[in-house]
C-alpha cells in the first residue's frame, strides 16, 4: 500500500495557482526526486504536503488517513517532515535547542540528539553555538537533523544542497543515503539532476505546476528529463 | 496611449455631485447663526470639532499608518496656548487661531524623533509625550495646577455673539482642514501618502520620501487637533489640564475613525456624525455609554477593521471624494467588481 | 546623604516597574504585540484580590492562589478572542483592540466600584509599612524590598523556563518564526495562549504589589501602562533582564526628580524616557553614518 497518495492537489498564492491537480503515490521505504524549473511549483508542493500551506483543492492521504485539512503541527505528529527551503532555522537559538524543538511532535524513536550527532559529527562540537552564527553546511545539517528528530516516517527535503559547496553537498548525500537504505521514505527536490536521478527510485519532473513526466528514475534519459523541465518534451511521457 | 483598454479616471458623476454638495452644505451651514437656535449652534460647533478630530486621525493613522494614542498632547496644548495668547494681550479670537498653528509648530521638532519609534511603540510614546505636555503645563502659574482657568477674555462678547464667531471660526477651520487634507491626497504627495498606507517599503522603493511625507501628515493632525482643542475651550471657557490631556479625546478619534472607515476620507466623516449621533443619544448613560464605545471601537477592530466606508466602498464600489484613481475598462459598463482601484483599498499587512 | 537614601529609594521602586514591565516585554518579545490593556488588566487584578478579601475575608496573599490561575484563563481568553485575531490583521490593528479593551475593563471597574481609591495594605497586616533602618537617613521598606526581590525572581524564573524547559524552548521559537515551528510538531496558536498565559500571571502579581504598596482607582491603568511601557523600552524592548535595568534607571530618575521638584516625579519619568530613546536613536544614526564610513573607506 502507498504511505502517501495524493489526488488532484491544487495550491494557490493569491491569484496564482503554483500547484494545479497534481495527482501521484509513493511507496514506503522509496526515494522520489521532484525536479522542475524554478517557479515550477515544487517548493509550494512540498510546502502544502507538509501542511505550511493550505491546500485549495484535492486531497492527500497519508499511511491511509485523510490528513488534506490537518494543520501543520499534526502532520508532524502523523510523520511527515519537512526540511524547509532556506532551512529555517531559529537563528537566535543553539543548534542543539534547534534539535530539541522537534521533540514536540510527539514521535520517540531511533532519532535522538545522540543519533543526530553520530549522523553529523560536525555539529557535535557547535551544539552550543547559535544556528545563525553556523556555515552554510552545518546549517543544512542541522535543519536535517531538526527533521529528522520528528522520527518522521515521510522525509520532505527542499533544495537542501542549495549554497553549499560543492564538497559539503557531498558530505551531505552520503548520510542521506545511509538514511535511504535504513529504509526512510523521502521526496527530494533538487535542481542538480544527476545527484537527483543518482539517488531516486522514481522521478517527477513538473512545469507550471503540473506534472510533465513521471516514472522510475532509471527509466529515463538525462536528456529526457532536461526536456520536460524546460517543457521542450511535448507531451506526458508518463511511462509508470 | 490610445490603444490602452483603460481609462484613468478621477471624478465620477457622483463623486462630482457630492463635493458640489459639500460646498453648498458649507454655505449654507454659514449662515447657520441666522436661524439656528443658540443651542443648535452649540452641538453644530461640537460636531465640527469632531469632525476635525476624526478627519486628523484618519489622516494620521488611516493614511500615514501613525497609530497614535497621544493625540490629546496636541488637542491640551492647542488650548493651553490660547490661554496664554490671550492672557498676553492677543486678540481672543486671534489668539485661537494662533494657539492652533503654535501646536503644529511644537509639534515639528516633536516628529523628528517620535516618528522614528515603530507601530506600538509610536502609539504609547505619544502618550507619554502627552503626560509630559501635561505635566508641563501644569507648571504654569497661570494654570494653577489642576485647578486650572477660564478664558476670561471670552467674557467681552455677548452669549449670541460668541457661540456665533465660535461657530464660525469651527466651521471655517473644519473646512480648511478638510480643504487642506483634501487637496494634499488629491496631490503628486497624497500619491505618496497611499502608497505608504498600502505598504511603506514598497513606496519607498519607488521614490516616495516617507519621512517627509509622514512628517507633514503628523504636524497637519496636530494642528488639526491643536485647533479642536482651542475651539472646545472657545466653547467650554473653562480650561482644566486633566480634562483638555486626557486619552478620552483619543479614543474618541480612534471610535470616530475606526467606524466610519480608517484610511477613507468619507469613513471620517461619516464617523463623525455617528460619534456626535451615538453622543447625543447615549451620553446620559454616563459609563455604560463609554464602555459601549470602547465594546465598539474593540468589535470593528476585530471584525469591520475597515469600518462602514470601507464596506460599502468594497460592496459597491462607491467613492464620494475622491482621492485615488480608478481604472475602467473604457468598453464596458463597468461594474464595480470590475472596476480595479489604484492605492485605494487600505490594505494591511 | 539624602540623594544616597533617593537613589536607593528609587532602585527599590525600580524593582516594582520591572514587576509590572515584566509581562509587556514579555508578550512583545514573542508577539510583537504592546498590550495597551495591560495596566488595566493589572489593576482588574487586583480589584479581585480586594473583592476577595473585602467580601470574604481572603488575605490577598492567600487570594493569589485563586487570582493568578483566573488570570491566566484571562489571558487564555483574551488571546483566543481578541488577540489572535488582531494580530492577524496586521501591526497596528493589536494596538486599536487592546485599547478599546482598556477603555471596556477600566469603565466596567469603574461602574463596580466606583470613583472610590482602594488599597489592600489593610489586608496584608503591618507590611506595607514595616522597615527597617540601615542608617540613620536610609532605611529600607519591608515591602519595597519583597517587591524587588519577588521581581528579580520572576524575570529570573521567566528567564530559566525559555532558556531551559521545552515549552519555554517552543515560545522562543515560536517568536523567531511562527510560521516554521508548526513543521516540528509545536501548535503555535497554543504556544502564544500559554505565553499569554504566563504574561498575565506577572500582570496579577504586578497588580498585588500595586495595590499593596498604594491605593489604586478604576482609571489607574493609564498611568500603569506606561510605566510598564517607559521601563521596557528603556531597558530594550523584549529584554527581560533589560526590563529591570529599564525599572531601577525609571525608578531612580523619578526619585531623583521628586527631590528637584514637587511636581518632578513624573517629569523626570517621561524626560528620562524621551532622552533614552533620543540617545538611542542618535547612536543607531551615528553607527549608520560610523558604518557607512567604514565601507566607504574600504
Amino acid at each position: 500500500m502507498a504511505l502517501l497518495e495524493i489526488s488532484g492537489l491544487t495550491a494557490r498564492h493569491g491569484l496564482l495557482e503554483a500547484v494545479r491537480g497534481v495527482s501521484f503515490s509513493l511507496e514506503k521505504g522509496k526515494t522520489l526526486a521532484l525536479v522542475g524549473a524554478n517557479g515550477a511549483g515544487k517548493t509550494t508542493l512540498l510546502r502544502t504536503l507538509a501542511g505550511a500551506h493550505r491546500a485549495a483543492a484535492g486531497r492527500i492521504e497519508f499511511a491511509g488517513a485523510d490528513v488534506t485539512n490537518l494543520p501543520s503541527h499534526k502532520r508532524a505528529a502523523a510523520g511527515i517532515a519537512l526540511v524547509p527551503e532556506g532551512r529555517r532555522l531559529f537563528a537566535r537559538m543553539t543548534v542543539e535547542e534547534n534539535l530539541l524543538l522537534a521533540r514536540a511532535a510527539g514521535r520517540p524513536g531511533r532519532w535522538t540528539l545522540e543519533a543526530v550527532f553520530e549522523a553529523f559529527p560536525n555539529l557535535l562540537e557547535r551544539r552550543r553555538s547559535r544556528a545563525g552564527s553556523l556555515s552554510g553546511g552545518e546549517q543544512q545539517a542541522t535543519a536535517i537533523g531538526r527533521a529528522l528528530m520528528t522520527n518522521p516516517d515521510l522525509l520532505l527535503l527542499d533544495e537542501i544542497s542549495l549554497g553549499l559547496s560543492p564538497l559539503v553537498v557531498d558530505r551531505v548525500y552520503r548520510q542521506l543515503n545511509a538514511l535511504m537504505s535504513s529504509g526512510a521514505t523521502i521526496i527530494l527536490v533538487e535542481q542538480d539532476l544527476k545527484r537527483a536521478l543518482g539517488v531516486a527510485d522514481s522521478v517527477i519532473c513538473m512545469l507550471e505546476g503540473r506534472i510533465i513526466l513521471d516514472g522510475r528514475a532509471g527509466d529515463f534519459t538525462r536528456e529526457q528529463v532536461t526536456d520536460a523541465y524546460f517543457g521542450l518534451g511535448g507531451t506526458r511521457a508518463a511511462a509508470s | 496611449m490610445s490603444a490602452s483598454p483603460f481609462r484613468v479616471e478621477r471624478w465620477t458623476t457622483a463623486s462630482r455631485a457630492s463635493v458640489v454638495a459639500v460646498a453648498l452644505l458649507i454655505a449654507a451651514l454659514a449662515l447657520g447663526p441666522g436661524y439656528f437656535s443658540d443651542n443648535a449652534i452649540d452641538k453644530l460647533t461640537t460636531l465640527f470639532v469632531y469632525v476635525i478630530l476624526a478627519t486628523m486621525w484618519n489622516a494620521l493613522a488611516g493614511y500615514a499608518g501613525l497609530v497614535s494614542i497621544g493625540q490629546q498632547a496636541f488637542f491640551g496644548l492647542g488650548a493651553y496656548f490660547a490661554v496664554r495668547l490671550a492672557d498676553g494681550g492677543m486678540p481672543v479670537y486671534g489668539a485661537l487661531a494662533s494657539a492652533a498653528a503654535l501646536t503644529g509648530l511644537v509639534s515639528w521638532p516633536l516628529s523628528y524623533f517620535m516618528l522614528r519609534l515603530r507601530d506600538g511603540e509610536f502609539a504609547i510614546g505619544m502618550w507619554v509625550v502627552a503626560e509630559l505636555f501635561h505635566l508641563l503645563v501644569n507648571l504654569d502659574p497661570l494654570i494653577q495646577g489642576e485647578t486650572g482657568t477660564s478664558l476670561v477674555a471670552l467674557n467681552r462678547y455677548g452669549a449670541f455673539a460668541r457661540h456665533a464667531y465660535t461657530y464660525w471660526m469651527a466651521l471655517a477651520g473644519m473646512s480648511f482642514l478638510l480643504l487642506l487634507l483634501f487637496a494634499l491626497l488629491r496631490s503628486r504627495t497624497g500619491a505618496g501618502i497611499q502608497a505608504i498606507r498600502d505598504n511603506e517599503e514598497a513606496a519607498a522603493s519607488v521614490g516616495v520620501e516617507v519621512a517627509r511625507t509622514k512628517r507633514l501628515i503628523f504636524v497637519l493632525a496636530a494642528l488639526g487637533a491643536g485647533l479642536a482643542g482651542s475651539l472646545w475651550l472657545a466653547n467650554a471657557i473653562t480650561f482644566q489640564p486633566k480634562t483638555y490631556f486626557s486619552p478620552q479625546w483619543t479614543a474618541y478619534m480612534i471610535f470616530m475613525a475606526l467606524v466610519g472607515g480608517l484610511g477613507t476620507f468619507e469613513g471620517a466623516l461619516i464617523g463623525a456624525v455617528i460619534f456626535f449621533a451615538i453622543e447625543a443619544l447615549f451620553g446620559a448613560a454616563g459609563v455604560w455609554y463609554l464602555i459601549g464605545l470602547g465594546a465598539t471601537a474593540l468589535g470593528f477592530a476585530l471584525f469591520l477593521p475597515r469600518g462602514l466606508w470601507g464596506w460599502v466602498e468594497a460592496r459597491y464600489g462607491l467613492s464620494l471624494l475622491p482621492v485615488g484613481y480608478r481604472l475602467r475598462f473604457k468598453t464596458h459598463s463597468s461594474s464595480p467588481a470590475q472596476t480595479p482601484r489604484l492605492a485605494a483599498q487600505p490594505r494591511r499587512k | 546623604m539624602t540623594w544616597i537614601n533617593q537613589i536607593i529609594q528609587g532602585v527599590l521602586l525600580g524593582g516594582y516597574y520591572a514587576l509590572i514591565a515584566c509581562g509587556l516585554s514579555f508578550l512583545f518579545s514573542v508577539m510583537r504585540i504592546i498590550n495597551l490593556a495591560h495596566g488595566s488588566l493589572a489593576v482588574l487584578a487586583a480589584y479581585a484580590l480586594f473583592w476577595l478579601a473585602d467580601r470574604f475575608g481572603v488575605s490577598p496573599i492567600l487570594g493569589l492562589v485563586a487570582v493568578l490561575p483566573a488570570m491566566a484563563i484571562l489571558g487564555w481568553l483574551l488571546q483566543k478572542t481578541i488577540l489572535e485575531r488582531s494580530a492577524r490583521s496586521g501591526r497596528l490593528v493589536p494596538v486599536l483592540s487592546t485599547f478599546g479593551l482598556a477603555i471596556v475593563i477600566d469603565n466596567l471597574l469603574f461602574q463596580a466600584y466606583g470613583a472610590d481609591t482602594r488599597s489592600l495594605a489593610p489586608f496584608v497586616g503591618s507590611l506595607s509599612y514595616d522597615s527597617f533602618d540601615l542608617s540613620d537617613d536610609v532605611s529600607l521598606g519591608t515591602l519595597a524590598l519583597i517587591t524587588f526581590v519577588t521581581a528579580v525572581a520572576m524575570l529570573g524564573g521567566l528567564q530559566l523556563f525559555l532558556t531551559r524547559t521545552p515549552l519555554g524552548r517552543a515560545i522562543r521559537a515560536t517568536a523567531e518564526d511562527p510560521d516554521t515551528v508548526g513543521l516540528l510538531g509545536i501548535n503555535a496558536g497554543r504556544v502564544n495562549a500559554v505565553a499569554m498565559s504566563i504574561a498575565m500571571v506577572t500582570v496579577g502579581v504586578a497588580g498585588f504589589f500595586m495595590a499593596v504598596r498604594a491605593t489604586f482607582a478604576p482609571y489607574a491603568g493609564a498611568a500603569q501602562l506606561l510605566f510598564a511601557f517607559e521601563s521596557a523600552v528603556i531597558g530594550g524592548v523584549g529584554s527581560l533582564w533589560g526590563t529591570l535595568i529599564g525599572g531601577i534607571v525609571l525608578g531612580v530618575a523619578q526619585s531623583l526628580g521628586a527631590q528637584l521638584h514637587p511636581q518632578g516625579f513624573l517629569i523626570a519619568g517621561h524626560l528620562t524616557f524621551l532622552a533614552v530613546v533620543l540617545a538611542r536613536l542618535t547612536l543607531a544614526a551615528r553607527g549608520g553614518r560610523l558604518r557607512a564610513w567604514i565601507g566607504g573607506a574600504r
